[in-house]
């Protein structure tokens, strides 16, 4: 257990960063089943490159030759810190690039959304001969800078303003684990520059209806010691939404769904155990109104470990 | 299984858990909450638009010049019952039976419909071109298929409105309400019957009253211009447009505003009048102005033989121009002749020093794009999926209409000059596209990308310009204190298209040059038709 709470929280960003993604994506933090102890920071910097070629316009699959593989690359800084030993505090914030390999659209980039999230470790307790612990974790993402939503698929971002309720289960039995989540996430209205738009009807207004979003992840695997090593399958559905009619371009209300599989590693250096370095990739098996992306992400974390500091400071009491 | 007990044997310091517990409750309450306490509605300008109370009811615009009408009684309007009859008894009493219960639903509906008819068949036009305003996906082997008439169900759905097409069906449509109602003017004038809520005190107005005699109803013929138009038009959106037309015509008899009589005579008489711009539009030269491939390759050899880089599709697969005979198309504010009379001097030549200079402002503007330029890029983008740029104008010139208070025959005469000149702004427009066969800049220097979708046609001139340049002339004409305003629109319009990096500057001016001279003939149409006397 004490192993377990060592772990920095971030490897599973991943799979947010493809979220939205027709594209980009949107960084969130935090589907698994970590904590950082108390006066401990995790921080450092991730990599995620998504591309995809083929996409989907409502059902119907397709690809462009128009735009070839569209790439959507981040740079994200990022850190976990631990409040208490069941309480972390996440933020994240990328900077994302879009570009089209054919084609003569012109991509963009830009600092998106900064993320902040709280991560409750809620319960625990053994069960058989594993555990079952349970986390809540609720947080807010909103735009940092001012980018537009409505140039997709080279947005940066879709620029709403979330709120996102999570609920994480995890059991875990010697060194293999079972982790799964749900997150609802209320999204914003956002506006546009334009001062009319069509979804299924004409819109006099600039501003755009974003229906809400629901996430589910499951995710299994190995951890151990410095090494975690999963299989992770998740799935996206936009609670409303419309379909890009053929041909057409992609829309940020459109009906954005998906499922990824993938699979991820966490490595502790042994030479110098803060330092740790991740890995992983996903695929988008089914989507609507999405890229089939492939996304791959790297990262490198440092612990740093204030608690010393704070004892010392607390002694001079 | 687990226990309780369990749990709290594996929580080491229960106190301070139980204090975090609480405060993360509240948390999550106050964030549950939230989001449920924001309201996402969003209000729609188009919803808001107030009743239309004309400021003056123009009883005399029956004596206006029409369009293709030969005079008022080309179509003859029959005398309609007395009001002492029967008849008419009766239909107030269909009246009354609506008014005993109506409906939330039915009095929004009315609501909706008082804004005005031209109004909210405009709106209408503007959402139908937007659905059908997309390219057609292409066939298996590369070629496209091309929409057609007689199957309009079968993909690629009929029609694809793109800008050319959207300007054309706009100006029919306007043109064809205008001289319906001029023609009901005339009748109205002549047979003089009130409208119900005057001839019966029981009945309540849920529209604002008129003075003006109530058959044939000018609702009534303005929706029958639009049933009928939008069959050669939209034809596979009859079934949608009727159902409009039914609630727009009884939400005129709920509203005590017209007895069934009123819409019927109207009605005819707005088929009868669209029925001669049918006949015009099947052989103004559009349905043929798609041109073949013989004629696409006899543009480009003849842009080689200038010694000029012809345009090239820069779509993948490569797709043929969109619809390079369009400025073939029969004009309606002068003579078909009279386009190349308009025709612009010719784009810097390819090889010119000055055709580089351009071409590198392009390709900074593509390089250098910042946030404010984007906006402009992406205001006034109109592209596909969306109403084009004359549906803009059409949407701009609707919000500042309403302020006018006009009559529908007044706005119906303005949407139709505004629309005119944008179809003629467009066969201008189309003419000099063809007849000089730029290439775009990014298909000269491929380091130049776009910022918004690159057309599938010659650069010089841009359309949006030339739409612009006429659309912002005539309205400037029309209401003289918004001239900043407009010309301020159409210069940005044009610029966004410098800022997009899918024009040069020689495109944007010359295109605004040509959309102001069109603009100045659309003035000496609207100073010659009678309605500002």
């Amino acid at each position: 257990m004490k192993m377990l709470q060592a772990k920095c929280p971030l490897r599973t960003l991943l799979i947010a960063v493809v979220l939205f993604a027709f594209l980009p994506g949107k960084a969130q933090t935090d589907l698994d089943a970590l904590m950082m102890k108390k006066n401990r920071l995790c921080a450092g910097f991730m990599y995620v490159h998504n591309s995809w070629d083929e996409y989907w316009e409502g059902t119907f699959k397709r690809d462009n030759l128009n735009l070839g593989t569209v790439t959507t690359q981040m740079i994200g800084v990022m850190g976990a810190y631990g409040i208490t030993n069941k309480v972390n505090l996440i933020f994240s914030l990328p900077y994302v690039k879009t570009k089209a390999s054919a084609g003569t659209f012109s991509g963009l980039d830009g600092i998106q959304d900064l993320s902040l999230f709280g991560k409750w470790q809620a319960a625990k307790w053994k069960a058989g001969k594993g555990n079952i612990t349970l986390f809540g974790v609720a947080g807010i993402s909103f735009p940092v800078s001012n980018y537009t939503a409505d140039y997709l698929p080279f947005s940066i971002g879709l620029e709403s303003k979330t709120l996102s309720l999570r609920v994480i289960g995890d059991y875990d039995i010697g060194r293999f684990f079972v982790t799964g989540s749900g997150t609802y996430t209320f999204r914003d209205n956002i506006t546009i520059d334009r001062d009319a738009y069509y979804t299924t009807q004409m819109h006099y207004t600039n501003e755009v209806y974003m229906p809400d979003v629901m996430l589910f992840n499951l995710r299994a695997g190995y951890r151990h010691s410095v090494l975690i090593a999963e299989l992770f399958a998740t799935s996206q559905k936009t609670l409303g939404g419309f379909d890009i009619t053929k041909n057409n371009m992609p829309f940020p209300s459109n009906e954005m769904n998906m499922t990824m599989v993938g699979a991820g590693f966490k490595y502790d250096m042994p030479f110098h155990k803060p330092l740790s370095v991740i890995g992983g990739a996903g695929y988008v098996v089914k989507g609507r109104n999405v890229g089939q992306s492939l996304v791959l992400n790297g990262g490198v974390f440092y612990v740093f470990d204030f608690s010393r500091k704070t004892k010392s400071a607390e002694s001079k009491k | 299984m687990c226990s309780i007990s369990a749990a709290k044997q594996s929580l080491p310091n229960q106190k301070n858990n139980a204090i975090m517990k609480k405060i993360i409750v509240y948390i999550y309450l106050a964030v549950a909450v939230l989001p449920l306490s924001c309201s996402k509605s969003i209000s729609d300008r188009s919803h808001d638009f107030p009743a239309l109370s004309p400021a003056n009811i123009d009883l005399n615009a029956g004596e206006w010049l029409p369009i293709l009408l030969t005079g008022p009684t080309e179509f003859p309007v029959e005398a309609p019952a007395a009001i002492t009859t029967p008849a008419y008894a009766a239909e107030l009493n269909e009246i009354k039976g609506w008014q005993q219960s109506l409906t939330g639903e039915q009095k929004e509906k009315i609501k909706y419909w008082s804004a005005g008819a031209v109004l909210r068949w405009n709106e209408i036009m503007r959402q139908l071109v937007a659905k059908y305003n997309l390219p057609p996906y292409q066939n298996p082997d590369g070629t496209y298929p091309a929409p057609s008439a007689a199957n309009p169900f079968a993909y690629p759905y009929f029609p694809f409105a793109n800008p050319p097409y959207a300007a054309r069906a706009y100006a029919y449509v306007s043109a064809a309400m205008y001289d319906a109602l001029v023609a009901a003017h005339h009748y109205k004038k002549l047979y003089n019957r009130a409208a119900p809520y005057t001839v019966d005190e029981t009945i309540q107005a849920y529209v604002p009253k008129s003075d003006l005699p109530s058959y044939p109803s000018e609702d009534a013929v303005v929706a029958g211009v639009a049933v009928e138009l939008m069959k050669l038009l939209f034809p596979t959106e009859l079934a949608f447009v009727q159902e409009k037309a039914d609630e727009h015509m009884r939400s005129r008899i709920m509203a005590g505003a017209n007895v069934r009589s009123d819409i019927e005579a109207g009605m005819a008489l707005g088929k009868a009048v669209a029925e001669k711009f049918t006949v015009r539009a099947r052989t103004d030269g559009a349905g043929t102005s798609g041109g073949n491939p013989t004629i696409w390759k006899q543009m480009e050899d003849d842009c080689i033989a200038r010694g000029e880089m012809p345009w090239i599709s820069q779509e993948a697969p490569k797709r043929p121009p969109m619809l390079p005979l369009f400025g073939k198309v029969q004009p309606f504010l002068f003579d078909a002749a009279d386009v190349v009379n308009l025709r612009p001097g010719p784009p810097p030549s390819t090889s010119s020093e000055l055709f580089k200079k351009e071409l590198d402002e392009v390709l900074w503007y593509s390089e250098n794009y910042d946030r404010e330029r984007l906006r402009i890029v992406h205001f006034w983008a109109d592209g596909i999926a969306t109403p084009t740029p004359p549906g803009h104008w059409n949407a701009i010139a609707t919000e500042e209409f309403i302020k006018q208070n006009w009559s529908e025959v007044r706005w119906a005469r303005n949407m139709a000059i505004l629309n005119m000149a944008m179809m003629d702004a467009a066969i201008c427009c189309w003419d000099a596209k063809f007849a000089y066969f730029n290439p775009r800049p990014s298909q000269v220097n491929p380091k130049i990308k776009t910022l918004t979708g690159l057309p599938n046609f010659p650069s010089y001139t841009s359309g949006h310009s030339t739409f612009s340049g006429a659309a912002a002339t005539f309205l400037s004409h029309i209401l003289p204190s918004k001239e900043n305003t407009f010309q301020a629109m159409a210069l940005e319009a044009s610029l966004s298209r410098l800022y997009g990096a899918i024009h040069y500057r020689a495109d944007i001016e010359a295109g605004l040059e040509v959309g102001n001279n069109i603009g100045q003939l659309a003035i000496a149409r609207a100073q010659s038709d009678g309605a500002d006397q």
